[in-house]
């Protein structure tokens, strides 16, 4: 695999760097995607993508110049380089000679999902639908969506980097309502579940239809379901796409531009205890398959497992190459980018708290009057003070330390800071699951988990 | 431009029959567009961007297959054409699935300003740097996070086997700028947002203001006590709402029951003063064009109208299937196949100004940010419960700022205890398109400390 030859990479960044600049750079991608869905016993859209292009970025200073173009041949390249290097206003400098792209340690893929054939793909969808119509006569409808793509990525730079990267990324996710006529009308409820990873089709050779199980599984519980209570109550929030919490309300803030522009809570925090001595946490670009993991950022840099959290205190912000040469440290390899036609900026991976000593049992037993968490519909967050909201698309009270009635309509309000200062208790039973991450107009892929975590009070905003 | 971008969508048309299947449509754009954000009165990043794109849809006995690319030499049209042919066989048939019966191009004057060529990018970063001053120089402000100016100029055209194509050019042109009040956990953001068809028509200062008075409005906010009361929404806020009442009155959401307005249409499910309406040929809408998707041309439909459900979003397949014709609300790009949306949505703006609301309310709450809105509401039973920030109404006045609240209700609920409709409407491009006005709502549950 070769998308430009390093010839023509020097080439490139050296013409981008014709006025001027600190790092010029080129990146070149190949994008290879396919995706069909199932909606009410019928499988429909299927639907395939093929693009190619490339960007040049020149950094001087603060400033950033980028353009980008379809197509990787030598003329669009040159065009694109000029139109960069018209913007920069300095003194020609002279780039690092390149070599050819190393591809990175990649992560494995058995079975190549554009080898398998799509009939396979939509029979897998029906074995879906199949399994969560068979959880219960109240599913109404079922929507098994089936999704996979392969991406080669390129990146050069001035200052010698040759970067190349193949990264395939599979992902099934089922979403389920249910129905129950009553004296009051009908209730309706959703639930939702996905299985994906960076990996092949192996990764769904193991019982697919439990994804569609567990959706079905969530909506037929929510039928029943009180009212949410509301109030200053504990909280146990659920492993794997509980996560979404850490990523949300602490994530976000330990971006570097962020903090470089104090629009973040946790600015000048670095080295305060601001949770637990038992509470330690990470951002980590390199665990084997994860769903937001790969073998470099795009920027070149391989990733790698950041301590963000260590018993408690601030150890680290999240770096792309710009943000780490104003902080004077090395990029942590969170520069990332949705695709060729955005500018690199520092994004989470996998981000999850470590795994502790308690179960989720455990954790349970120890709350009198309060809210689990299962998983969260979405949240939000201001990462300038840490503030999140957080749907509760499956949550149930725990009352006497045990879990009972399901609830429906719950949010989490509250601040990052004071949710980080509020965990009592974790437990052993890591997992992380699919998120897609949204900043800056662009959308990555990002791996949220965490074992299961109790916060000791939070503001449960609720419908009763 | 437009005239080859034409004859390439022809050519895709060609390739796909040519590939086997029985109908065929292919979509094209080419667009070019700028993006500068500075920060500190300097330049942060300066992008230009450039992109060129197929996307053929293929149809075969009722099965439908899609497929984009951006290589449109021969030989890259005919390997898009011959997938969306492939990947089709996988599908089952779909006996509503289909080209529209009729096509055409609604007249939209104005899509494209003649003016944008005339902006160097010099003006155009200077733009930006008047925005990010215009917020800094407010009292009270203690950071610009951020002044950003993006425009694009582009062409769509489309064609399909019945021997319809047609194409239009576009321009637009927006900023946005978020400025902090406030420090630490205190800190609290405002934003300020202008759209139009070229920079010359935005007003830095006005958006820059914006931007500054959101946030300084908020600075010192604190979590009130919890209560049942009235509450006037904001215009991005009444915007934000409008905006998932839109996205629940697609037929495509209505027929798979997944919306709270399945099967009530003809019903009472608002206060007469609450009139929406869809339209994608108004002239100053920023998703206006002359046709959708498929080659409908656009038009205006009601939505809500006399405190009653009037109607649904449709395209040509959910059209079929409620036995009706669409309402060229097929939104797409090249990526993406056709698929039911709003345009521009209009909230028809009432008779009071924003201190009348205010008086009317007594003591209430202002709300000015609902945050988790997409997560927070139930798109079947339309209840909600989402956060917010803003200020108490205190005896018909603006009082304390208020923040990490959530408000709670039933989307329905709210539009039926909707008091009165502000009469300063305006567009609200955060999103998708609306044009909206602050809004009354008789009481809800608002839960504090």
């Amino acid at each position: 695999m070769s998308l430009v030859a390093p010839e023509l990479a020097e080439r490139v960044v050296a013409r981008a760097l014709a006025r001027g600049g600190d790092l010029g750079e080129l990146y070149a991608e190949d994008r290879r995607g396919f995706g069909v869905t199932l909606d009410d016993g019928r499988v429909e859209d299927p639907r395939s993508g093929a693009e190619r292009g490339a960007s040049v970025r020149v950094v001087r200073g603060e400033a950033s110049y980028f353009g980008h173009v379809d197509g990787i041949d030598e003329a669009s390249l040159m065009q694109v380089a000029d139109s960069v290097a018209q913007a920069v206003r300095g003194d020609e400098c002279r780039p690092a000679a390149l070599g050819a792209a190393r591809v990175a340690e990649g992560h494995p893929v058995a079975e190549r999902p554009e080898g398998v054939e799509a009939a396979r793909k939509a029979q897998l969808l029906r074995e879906c639908d199949e399994r969560a119509r068979a959880a219960g006569a109240e599913v109404t409808q079922v929507s098994v969506g089936y999704r996979e793509e392969r991406r080669l990525v390129e990146v050069f730079n001035s200052e010698g980097v040759a970067a190349a990267d193949d990264r395939t990324r599979i992902r099934l996710s089922a979403q389920v309502v249910t129905r129950r006529d009553g004296a009051i009308g009908p209730r309706v409820e959703t639930g939702t579940d996905t299985r994906g990873g960076h990996a092949g089709f192996e990764l769904l050779a193991s019982d697919p239809g439990a994804v569609a199980e567990s959706a079905a599984r969530k909506a037929l519980t929510l039928l029943d379901a009180v009212d949410a209570p509301s109030g200053r109550l504990p909280v146990v929030v659920g492993n794997g796409f509980g996560g979404v919490l850490l990523h949300e309300a602490v994530g976000h803030g330990l971006e570097a531009d962020a903090v470089h522009k104090r629009a973040s809570v946790y600015a000048g925090r670095l080295g305060q205890q601001l949770a637990d001595p038992s509470v330690t946490a990470y951002d980590d670009g390199r665990r084997t398959g994860e769903w937001g993991s790969d073998g470099i950022d795009d920027e070149g840099t391989p990733t790698r497992r950041t301590t963000v959290i260590e018993n408690g205190c601030l150890t680290s912000y999240l770096y792309d190459l710009v943000r780490a040469r104003a902080d004077g440290v090395e990029s942590t390899g969170n520069g990332r980018r949705q695709s060729f036609r955005h500018l690199p900026v520092p994004r989470m991976t996998n981000t999850y708290f470590a795994p502790g000593e308690a179960t989720p049992e455990e954790l349970i037993a120890g709350v009198q009057r309060g809210l689990y968490a299962v998983s969260f519909g979405g949240g939000q967050v201001e990462p300038a003070t840490g503030d999140f909201v957080f749907g509760v698309s499956e949550g149930y009270l725990i009352e006497g330390g045990k879990v009972t009635a399901p609830v429906r309509g719950a949010t989490l309000v509250g601040n990052g800071l004071e949710a980080l200062r509020a965990v009592d208790g974790i437990a052993g039973d890591l997992s992380i699951a699919t998120g897609y991450c949204g900043k800056a107009g662009q959308t990555v892929p990002a791996g949220v988990g965490q074992p299961h975590v109790r916060l000791a009070e939070l503001t449960v905003g609720g419908t009763a | 431009m437009s005239s080859d971008l034409e004859a390439l969508a022809r050519s895709g048309v060609e390739a796909a029959l040519s590939a086997g299947a029985g109908e065929a449509e292919a979509w094209c754009e080419d667009t070019t567009g700028r993006k500068i954000r500075v920060y500190g009165g300097a330049v942060e990043s300066l992008s230009d961007s450039g992109g060129r794109g197929i996307g053929i849809r293929a149809f075969l006995d009722g099965r439908v297959g899609y497929a984009y690319g951006t290589d449109l030499g021969p030989e890259g049209l005919r390997s898009i054409a011959s997938t969306a042919a492939s990947v089709a066989a996988v599908a089952d048939p779909d006996e509503h699935a289909g080209l529209p019966e009729a096509f055409g191009a609604t007249a939209v004057e104005g899509l494209e300003s003649a003016a944008m060529a005339g902006f160097s990018t010099e003006r155009k970063v200077e733009l930006a740097l008047a925005v990010e001053r215009a917020a800094r120089s407010r009292p009270g402000v203690s950071q610009v996070e951020n002044a950003v100016y993006s425009d694009s100029e582009g062409a769509a055209a489309i064609a399909n086997s019945r021997g319809f194509s047609a194409s239009y050019a576009a321009t637009s042109a927006w900023v946005y700028a978020s400025a902090f009040a406030g420090e630490g956990q205190d800190l609290m953001t405002g934003l300020g947002v202008g759209l139009a068809r070229d920079p010359g028509a935005l007003d830095p200062e006005a958006i820059g203001v914006e931007a500054a008075e959101r946030a300084v409005a908020l600075a010192g906010a604190r979590r009130p006590a919890s209560r049942r009361c009235p509450v006037v929404l904001d215009t991005f806020v009444a915007a934000s709402f409008a905006g998932f009442i839109g996205a629940m009155l697609s037929a495509d959401s209505v027929q798979r029951g997944r919306s709270l307005f399945a099967g009530r249409q003809g019903e009472e499910v608002a206060d007469s003063s609450f009139v929406l309406t869809d339209e994608g040929c108004d002239p100053d809408g920023p998703a206006s064009a002359p046709f959708d998707g498929e080659g409908s041309p656009t038009r205006r439909t009601p939505l809500i109208d006399g405190g009653r459900l009037a109607g649904f979003l449709y395209d040509t397949r959910t059209a079929r299937k409620d036995a009706r014709e669409t309402t060229a609300n097929a939104g797409r790009s090249y990526r993406t196949a056709p698929s039911v949306g709003a345009t521009n949505l209009l909230v028809q703006p009432g008779g009071s100004t924003l201190p009348e609301l205010f008086a009317r309310a007594g003591d209430g709450l202002y709300v000015t940010d609902v945050a988790g809105l997409h997560s927070g509401v139930n798109p079947v039973s339309g209840t909600f419960s989402v956060g917010a920030s803003g200020r108490l109404i205190e005896g018909g006045e603006l009082g304390a700022p208020v923040r990490e609240i959530t408000i709670a209700g039933d989307l329905v609920g709210m539009l039926r205890d909707v008091v009165a409709v502000g009469s300063e409407g305006r567009w609200v491009p955060l999103a998708g398109s609306v044009r909206a006005a602050p809004m009354l709502i008789g009481e809800m549950t608002m839960s504090g400390s």
